[in-house]
């Protein structure tokens, strides 16, 4: 199909410019290593409990994803290169390619941060594997979901400022609040069939989120 | 934006109603067993905090009926890119943040009185108070957009994707959550977030009813009031050009 | 392709750019849009793309008596703009290839954009970066990117902005070219330019 191959082909442009750049993936490290540092020196020997860690975890994750995930479209704008892309790209082609790209971006930032906490906390201890990875998973396709339409919304109103956490943060309110519960029971050591609860709403906000975006996504890429 | 009549009787009507709750939702006194119409059962555990049932359910209700009514107007504004639509929704948002901000002061003055703290983080608690950030954010995105085009464009497609996440706030995370809110789990009382179990003496239905109505159609009428004003302001605007 | 043109009006908070513009095209035709600095001309070119919506009016192309959507038409058109700008961490032949592959368009790709690459002197500089060349070489750079595909209309806004004798006699070369198979709409203030072109239309 068509518009697969194109929307492959914009996740390919967006991957190698990032690989020849290296903008944002150098700036998130550090942002990933700074965050988990910072939160150590505020806890020092304070051993914090699952839940606290919990929220932690998907704290640094949110920040993180608000400073990385914009790029994508708002490098178009600045650079002035979106009336390039609207000419050969579908907005179809153009939300899934970068929609693509984000969710990439996420799972390596969010395996990133899962591998800092575990060395910097040693309360961090991921005691039901599965239910941890899942959570992290689906935290994160919600999360790259959400998070680049709106990318996309904040980009052509200009990127001012702080403007993409603020709109970003009660859209995803559900998603944290679900994923923070269940990083929690995987922390503590809870069984995976605990957690089905919170993963069928990770899931449910995925769809509904994507789904709306793909139909919102057009009022949004064309002027 | 509606008809001249429609408007007088909603003027009047919230105006009269708004203020028989008022009076009679604070002043009408409580009483073990109540002989008349004047008087209100004594619900246990609550006493005289259940009056701010009166205020604080209609609050939230209008809240949610002006994001409503904002994301519908916004989706009519993306169809059509007609502007007055815009500017219905833009009133809308703004009553909705009015409304959201009374919804969320009465609901910490209730958890104050009856759970102990002004905040609780429950569900319910939460998700008024992400309404409220919801309409931050709207108006901050729209400060940052000069062309109306756009402006319009951009703040329909965020109403719209902050409704999707509605059905999360109202019906999922309540349910999946202890929360303090009767309806939640871990609360065998209440049937729903309405806990019409508690309220049964009908007088005090009455009046809860009344306060619905009131408050509604107080919204309606200062709805009416903003768009107008917003339609003049906007003539005016194409005239200074 | 023919295209259609109906009382095309375009606002930007509530005042007209142009307001009521008619004209048409044959599937062999060439337009000049004339006017000064200011006028318009860019924003009509940019609508006419289909990269900018009107206010009001239609714009409507169509082919064997079909129309032809949005879709259809980022296959055929080619566009050159000051408001066109390529990726500047890429070479010359990245920005073709990886475009080419958004658009998805099946052509020889690899003989096309030597033709053209060649054509336009940047054969020897194709895989420098973008950010090294002049505005001369950029521009260029553009002209090679619209007519990679073999557009059936080229739009050219300020046609020879940037460019030194020699390049704005290849791009001559490509108009008389256009001009004979297919649609050309030229954006200019210039008047030489202008007369280019069958037919004019004027805004401002």
């Amino acid at each position: 199909m068509k518009t697969l191959q194109s929307s492959y082909a914009v996740l390919l442009k967006d991957a190698q410019s990032e690989l020849r750049t290296r903008y944002a993936v150098n700036a998130l490290l550090m942002f990933v290593v700074t965050a988990a540092v910072i939160v150590q020196l505020a806890i020092r020997s304070e051993a914090p409990s699952p839940s606290v860690l919990s929220g932690l975890f998907w704290v640094v994750v949110f920040f993180a994803a608000m400073s990385g995930l914009s790029r994508t479209f708002v490098s178009e704008e600045e650079r002035n290169t979106a009336m390039t892309l609207q000419l050969v790209a579908s907005p179809t082609a153009v939300y899934f390619g970068k929609l693509f790209f984000n969710i990439v971006l996420t799972l390596i930032l969010n395996a990133a941060i899962t591998f800092l906490f575990t060395v910097v906390f040693p309360g961090f201890e991921v005691r039901q594997f599965e239910t941890f990875v899942l959570t992290v998973v689906l935290g994160s396709l919600g999360l790259a979901s959400a998070s680049t339409i709106l990318a996309a919304i904040v980009a052509k109103a200009g990127s001012k400022g702080t403007l993409y956490p603020v709109l970003a943060f009660p859209i995803l309110i559900p998603l944290l609040m679900t994923a923070m519960k269940a990083t929690t029971r995987a922390l503590e050591g809870e069984p995976f069939g605990a957690a089905s609860a919170e993963f069928q709403v990770l899931i449910s906000y995925i769809m509904v989120i994507t789904a709306g975006s793909y139909l919102l996504f057009d009022y949004v890429w064309k002027e | 934006m509606f008809g001249k009549n429609r408007v007088t009787f909603a003027k009047f009507g919230s105006v009269i109603l708004v203020s028989f709750v008022l009076v009679a939702g604070l002043a009408i006194p409580l009483s073990p067993s109540p002989q008349s119409w004047l008087e209100f059962p004594v619900i246990p555990g609550l006493e005289d905090k259940a009056r701010n049932l009166f205020f604080h359910v209609p609050m939230s209700w209008t809240a949610v009926l002006a994001f409503f009514i904002s994301a519908v107007y916004g989706i009519r504004y993306l169809r059509s890119r007609d502007i007055d639509f815009d500017l219905i929704s833009v009133s809308a948002a703004g009553l909705g943040l009015l409304f959201s901000l009374l919804a969320t002061v009465t609901g910490a003055l209730w958890a104050r009185f009856n759970w102990g703290a002004f905040w609780n983080w429950d569900p319910r608690q939460t998700s008024i108070f992400v309404l409220l950030l919801i309409y931050g954010a709207y108006f901050g995105l729209r400060s940052a957009i000069e062309n109306e085009e756009k402006r319009g464009r951009l703040s329909a497609v965020y109403t719209i994707l902050a409704g999707f996440t509605v059905p999360f706030f109202v019906f999922v995370l309540p349910r999946m959550m202890a929360g303090l809110h009767p309806g939640a789990l871990g609360d065998d009382t209440g049937k729903g977030p309405l806990f019409e179990t508690k309220m049964i003496a009908p007088n005090m239905r009455v009046l809860f009813y009344t306060s619905l109505v009131a408050f509604t159609l107080l919204f309606l009428w200062l709805l009416n009031m903003r768009v107008r004003a917003a339609r003049l302001e906007y003539q005016q605007s194409l005239h200074r050009s | 392709m023919k295209l259609t043109v109906t009382k095309l009006t375009k606002e930007f908070n509530r005042r007209a750019v142009f307001r009521d513009i008619s004209f048409a095209m044959d599937d062999v035709d060439s337009l000049a849009i004339t006017g000064r600095n200011g006028a318009g001309k860019s924003t009509l070119v940019k609508i006419l793309s289909g990269l900018l919506s009107p206010t009001s009016g239609i714009v409507a192309y169509a082919g064997d008596g079909k129309a032809i959507a949005s879709d259809g038409l980022r296959d055929r058109i080619g566009l050159v703009s000051p408001y066109l700008q390529m990726y500047d961490e890429f070479t010359a032949t990245e920005n073709l290839s990886l475009l080419s592959r958004i658009r998805s368009n099946n052509f020889r790709f690899e003989e096309r954009s030597k033709e053209l690459l060649v054509q336009f002197s940047l054969w020897e500089k194709r895989d420098n970066l973008v950010r090294t060349y002049s505005s001369g070489m950029k521009q260029r750079l553009k002209y090679v990117f619209a007519l990679l595909h073999q557009p059936s209309l080229l739009l050219l806004d300020e046609p020879t902005s940037n460019l030194d004798e020699e390049g704005v006699g290849v791009v001559q070369n490509v108009v008389e070219n256009q001009k004979r198979i297919g649609m050309l709409i030229i954006a200019t203030n210039d008047a030489a330019e202008a007369r280019w072109c069958k037919n004019a239309v004027h805004l401002g």
